[in-house]
């Protein structure tokens, strides 16, 4: 059984209880620059979690370390009960395919791929054969209304259009976590907003848990709850008391 | 949706317009009685304070007798009359020029945050107001979380979510001068580099 199928076979009283993904004292310099100065945070099953702060105070560098890209260079990081902060490149890496999803701002679709091919990527990469892959993702682009643009390259679409595409990419292997680093950049445009609240209409009615970084108070009131980082650490009193550190 | 928005401070109140520019705005799509105006208006401006029935009858008088409004017909429905009312030419040429003047921003934005650090420092206590800009903070981003739901609710009308982006754009402006204020207040305290 994986980490994911044993969570998701907990009860919801029992994932309330022990945080699905945890961070304790996490230490990350790049160079002689401390990006993280010990930050400790945890996040229950099924939560929407955002993480703010100011550019360069480390909200992004927390995100790579949650989702298992980035190692610490003191501290750990807990999913479930592995501290995949101890794991190897390999293992994070399966880890990642399988169980998280990720959406980043910029570069995040293949301009060679259609919507679908692009939506199916993940899938193809984790051993599902192609038929199936292109199944799930023609449904992934369906409920996000876009099933249309199936055959079109990501040139040929709206910015909007190809946020859709890329969330559908980050939820096809129907993931445990997304990890969005300012999905929706600065959230200017109507689309913008209309993206956000499908990811977490789709993320709500799935149980999936959500890591939001955004530096944008707007996109951050989506989230059930807000995570403050202010020069590598946490803001214990703007995050308030609705932040559940592990122990 | 079950959440109510009541806090007017943020919203797109009809307290603020004229109810003569109301009942014309609410008569543009037809004629009407005092009752049906009522219950339009509350339902299409939830957070702003209900019209009383009075109020409405009383502008609707005066109106009429300032050639804005006709009195077409009158009808008894188990109680007293009740006249329907529909806007004049002169009526829609007034709401026409009403609703395409710019209006004069507000010369002053009341800021009782600022007010509380600008006391807080005056204590000499920096502590106490970058503690009280963080906690604020969270109370502004608790009500954003508020306004976000009622926007992103499939049940929630146009004028709701109208009201709902309005309030955020207020409350985002109020954290972004906050995040600004946290950095000025906390920048008194921390030795430069």
């Amino acid at each position: 059984m994986t980490v994911a199928a044993a969570l998701r076979a907990d009860s919801d009283a029992e994932m309330n209880r022990s945080p699905l993904l945890s961070a304790r004292s996490v230490v990350v310099s790049y160079g002689r620059t401390p990006a993280l100065r010990g930050v400790t945070m945890s996040v229950g099953g099924g939560e929407i979690v955002a993480v703010t702060g100011a550019s360069g105070s480390g909200k992004s560098t927390l995100l790579l370390c949650l989702a298992g890209i980035l190692r610490p260079d003191v501290g750990e990081v807990r999913f479930g009960d592995r501290v995949i902060s101890a794991e190897s490149e390999a293992a994070r890496s399966r880890l990642r395919r399988r169980e998280f999803g990720v959406l980043f701002q910029f570069g995040q679709l293949v301009p060679e791929l259609s919507a679908v091919e692009n939506v199916a990527l993940p899938l193809l990469l984790s051993g599902v054969r192609r038929r199936p892959a292109t199944t799930a993702a023609l449904e992934w682009l369906d409920r996000f209304g876009i099933g249309d643009l199936a055959d079109s390259r990501p040139p040929q679409m709206s910015g909007g259009q190809g946020q859709r595409v890329a969330v559908a990419r980050a939820m096809v292997t129907e993931p445990v976590v997304v990890f969005a680093d300012e999905p929706t950049g600065a959230l200017d445009t109507l689309a913008g907003e209309q993206v956000l609240a499908q990811l977490v209409r789709v993320t709500r009615e799935a149980g999936t848990t959500v890591i939001l970084v955004t530096h944008d108070t707007r996109v951050a009131a989506y989230a059930d709850r807000e995570v403050v980082i202010r020069d590598g650490m946490l803001d214990e009193v703007a995050t308030g008391s609705s932040d559940r550190p592990t122990s | 949706m079950g959440l109510r928005l009541t806090d007017t401070s943020h919203t797109v109140n009809s307290d603020l317009v004229s109810t003569s520019h109301l009942v014309l705005g609410l008569l543009a799509r037809g004629e009407r009685h005092g009752y049906d105006l009522k219950r339009e208006h509350d339902l299409r401006f939830p957070s702003a304070r209900p019209l009383a029935y009075g109020q409405i009858y009383a502008t609707l008088e005066r109106m009429q007798r300032q050639g804005l409004v006709d009195a077409v017909s009158r009808e008894r429905v188990d109680g007293p009359d009740r006249t329907t009312f529909r806007m004049t030419r002169q009526g829609r040429k007034e709401l026409t020029t009403w609703l395409a003047e710019v209006e004069t921003p507000a010369p002053f934005v009341t800021n009782l945050f600022a007010t509380k650090v600008t006391l807080a420092l005056l204590t000499g206590d920096e502590g106490a107001a970058a503690d009280y800009l963080r906690r604020q903070r969270q109370a502004h981003l608790a009500r954003m979380r508020d306004y976000t739901r009622v926007k992103t609710d499939p049940e929630s009308s146009l004028s709701q979510v109208l009201a709902a982006d309005y309030a955020l754009s207020h409350l985002d402006a109020d954290l972004r001068w906050m995040e600004t204020a946290l950095d000025r207040v906390t920048g008194l305290t921390e030795e430069m580099p």
